[in-house]
């Protein structure tokens, strides 16, 4: 590239270069603003109502296995804060939108146990079927559509929020008080509302304005299982998350395999299962918001 | 067939209305005065005492001896038929059961070798279908089923000397539609003790501190095109459909007590560490394989006749279809059980599982975590 040495290719170069780059910007945030408008085939769907949660500190009890002298012990409770404002769709995903996602090819049938009337949340689907949908509802609807972390969901929860701690003196010499604890505990949820999914806002919003958290579907979240070795202070002394294995969160919280759509208490288990599982989502600001907000847009 | 049109349960009763109030102004001579005639029978019973069993509901079994005092009895229960609408799982799929006093499976009677069973079998008239009882316990009249087969609004007494030891199912066995009824859940078991109580095989005695009986059921939903559970109006529409379903031999539903988890949750049946258990389990129509997850049978009666010596130190054991067996435990360590059929496609996925919470001390030298999960 001896060319390079001619003065009119400098000048080239340090003018055409940079302006290339910002036309190739522009580009790609045009595109990301108005791609949808490219694929007529697929319409834009009503982005989802959501609420929007200013960040607040709160506590809550933390996801995952904990065990203290390899004795299983309740999980700490956390001081946490969000790092912005949670917005999180008021509703859980319906069974109607998801089916457009169906509908697009962008997402497998969901497979409903329990076949509910009306305007129902989706149910009947795994952890992939959540993802795919917010990856197609964040094309379609130009957000950053992504499951909650289990963090956020507690928060969302809010005072409804079910603490999973068992509260047993913890020196670990019967084991077994904590299984039948457990198993009283999960016997005695209630379970009034049957397992027909109920049309949208059935079981009512909470005081940060989210609906139905508490109600007969179940959700998932992005949080990985894990398990967490604890020394007599607490410090944390091994974790290993188990990613297979998502958190799912609602009347109880409990571990779930990332492709389970219709949970059963399976081998040895004795548990109480999720009636049904859905998803709800939220939704992160693109990295270009702060800017467009910037201009007033 | 489920298009066929079907006669109504409305018009079917319009129906009985008309012919019965025929039948009972023609006299039909009282019952009282039937059974007084039944009594003089060629045997001298008046001499024996009578004693009133109020049945309780599965997996409850009533109060009784193990070791029998005193002289045979003549043992009086009462069964009442009951049509119903039963639900068999947590999904809402309904079948038409037909049960003896109203549970799937029926109570449990107990009574002791020699003794006589008086048992009342009552079918009220709001039934639609007639209906009898087999004891598999009882000898001749094909179990008491050729005795007993009353109609809507009729009753029978049948009285039977038990001769046998052991458990054995009972079941509705009405001409031509036999395993329709017996898979609608109309069957039970009694248990027919030997008169000093079980024993080893050995002349030991095997006293029990608690006894549960687990009645299994399987049942045959019919689906519609959607895969969906067919819920029908009347016990007769779904007749067919149902058949169609018996005949491939695959169950929709396996199930303990009526129901899928009828015996988990807050219906987990319960014991204490040191407590000698005895699970009595009956399948009427079906093979099955009790097996307790954590524990074992110490002594098993397979095939549930206590004449034979148990079988000890089980892992899972072996229930003919048509019989009931017997399993002692004792418990050793507290926790929760499942109690299943082994064949675990049965117990998780169609139904048949069950739960025993037991409460107690931990025995670390039976069993005892060395490494909690930890990192590799």
């Amino acid at each position: 590239m001896t060319t390079l040495a001619h003065p009119l290719h400098k000048l080239l170069n340090s003018v055409a270069l940079p302006a290339g780059l910002l036309l190739v910007g522009a580009l790609v945030i045009s595109a990301q603003l108005t791609a949808p408008g490219f694929a007529p085939a697929q319409p834009f769907i009503a982005a989802p109502e959501t609420v929007t949660l200013a960040p607040a500190d709160f506590s809550y009890r933390a996801e995952g296995h904990f065990l203290r002298n390899g004795n299983p012990v309740d999980a700490p409770m956390v001081e946490a804060r969000l790092g912005g404002p949670l917005v999180i769709m008021k509703y859980q995903v319906s069974a109607a939108d998801y089916a457009q996602c169906v509908a697009h090819g962008a997402c497998v049938p969901a497979e409903p146990r329990n076949i509910g009337q009306g305007n129902v949340p989706v149910t009947g689907v795994n952890y992939g079927d959540a993802v795919a949908y917010a990856a197609w509802l964040s094309d379609r609807t130009g957000g950053d559509w992504v499951l909650p972390t289990d963090r956020e969901w507690a928060f969302a929860a809010g005072a409804g929020f079910t603490d999973d701690a068992l509260g047993l003196d913890e020196d670990g010499a019967n084991p077994a008080e904590r299984w039948l604890a457990n198993y009283e505990k999960e016997a005695a949820r209630e379970n009034d509302a049957g397992r027909l999914p109920l049309p949208l806002g059935s079981f009512g919003s909470n005081e940060n304005g989210v609906a139905d958290m508490g109600g007969n579907v179940w959700e998932w979240t992005q949080t990985c299982h894990r398990r967490v070795h604890v020394d007599a202070a607490g410090a944390v002394l091994s974790e290993l998350p188990a990613c297979t294995i998502k958190v799912l969160d609602g009347k109880h919280r409990t571990p779930m395999s990332y492709f389970i759509r219709d949970a059963k208490s399976g081998g040895c288990s004795v548990g109480i299962p999720p009636d049904n599982l859905g998803f709800r989502l939220v939704r992160h600001p693109r990295w270009y918001e702060p800017l467009l907000a910037l201009f007033g847009r | 067939m489920a298009n066929l049109p079907t006669i109504s349960r409305r018009a079917l009763l319009a129906g009985a209305t008309a012919i019965g109030a025929a039948v009972q102004l023609a006299a039909v001579l009282p019952a009282a005065a039937q059974e007084a005639a039944a009594t003089a029978a060629a045997v001298d019973l008046s001499t024996l005492e009578r004693v009133k069993v109020e049945l309780v509901p599965p997996p409850f079994v009533h109060a009784h001896e193990q070791v029998a005092t005193g002289a045979p009895k003549i043992v009086e229960f009462t069964l009442t038929i009951e049509e119903k609408l039963h639900e068999v799982d947590n999904d809402g799929t309904t079948v038409w059961a037909m049960t003896f006093n109203g549970s799937v499976p029926g109570p449990m009677m107990v009574v002791h070798e020699g003794d006589y069973v008086e048992l009342t079998l009552v079918n009220p008239d709001t039934n639609l279908m007639q209906h009898n009882i087999d004891f598999h316990s009882a000898t001749g009249a094909l179990g008491g089923a050729g005795l007993t087969i009353v109609n809507p609004g009729e009753k029978a007494i049948l009285r039977f000397k038990a001769t046998k030891a052991g458990v054995f199912v009972y079941h509705c066995a009405p001409e031509g539609m036999v395993p329709w009824h017996v898979t609608a859940g109309m069957n039970g078991a009694i248990m027919v003790l030997p008169r000093d109580g079980l024993k080893d095989g050995k002349g030991n005695a095997l006293p029990y501190d608690r006894v549960y009986y687990v009645g299994e059921q399987d049942f045959y939903v019919p689906r519609d095109a959607d895969g969906n559970f067919i819920a029908y109006e009347s016990i007769g529409d779904g007749y067919a459909d149902t058949l169609e379903v018996m005949r491939k031999l695959t169950p929709s539903h396996v199930v303990f007590n009526g129901k899928v988890g009828a015996l988990t949750g807050e219906n987990a049946m319960t014991a204490a560490v040191g407590e000698r258990v005895l699970i009595l389990h009956s399948q009427a129509n079906r093979d099955t394989r009790p097996h307790l997850i954590g524990g074992h049978g110490d002594y098993v009666w397979q095939t549930g006749k206590f004449h034979n010596a148990p079988d000890v130190d089980l892992e899972t054991w072996f229930i003919p279809g048509g019989a009931a067996g017997a399993a002692l435990y004792t418990f050793l360590q507290p926790g929760v059980y499942a109690y299943v059929n082994h064949n675990l496609i049965e117990a998780f996925e169609l139904g048949a599982a069950a739960h025993f919470t037991v409460t107690g001390d931990w025995n670390d030298d039976l069993m005892t975590g060395v490494l909690a999960p930890s990192p590799i």
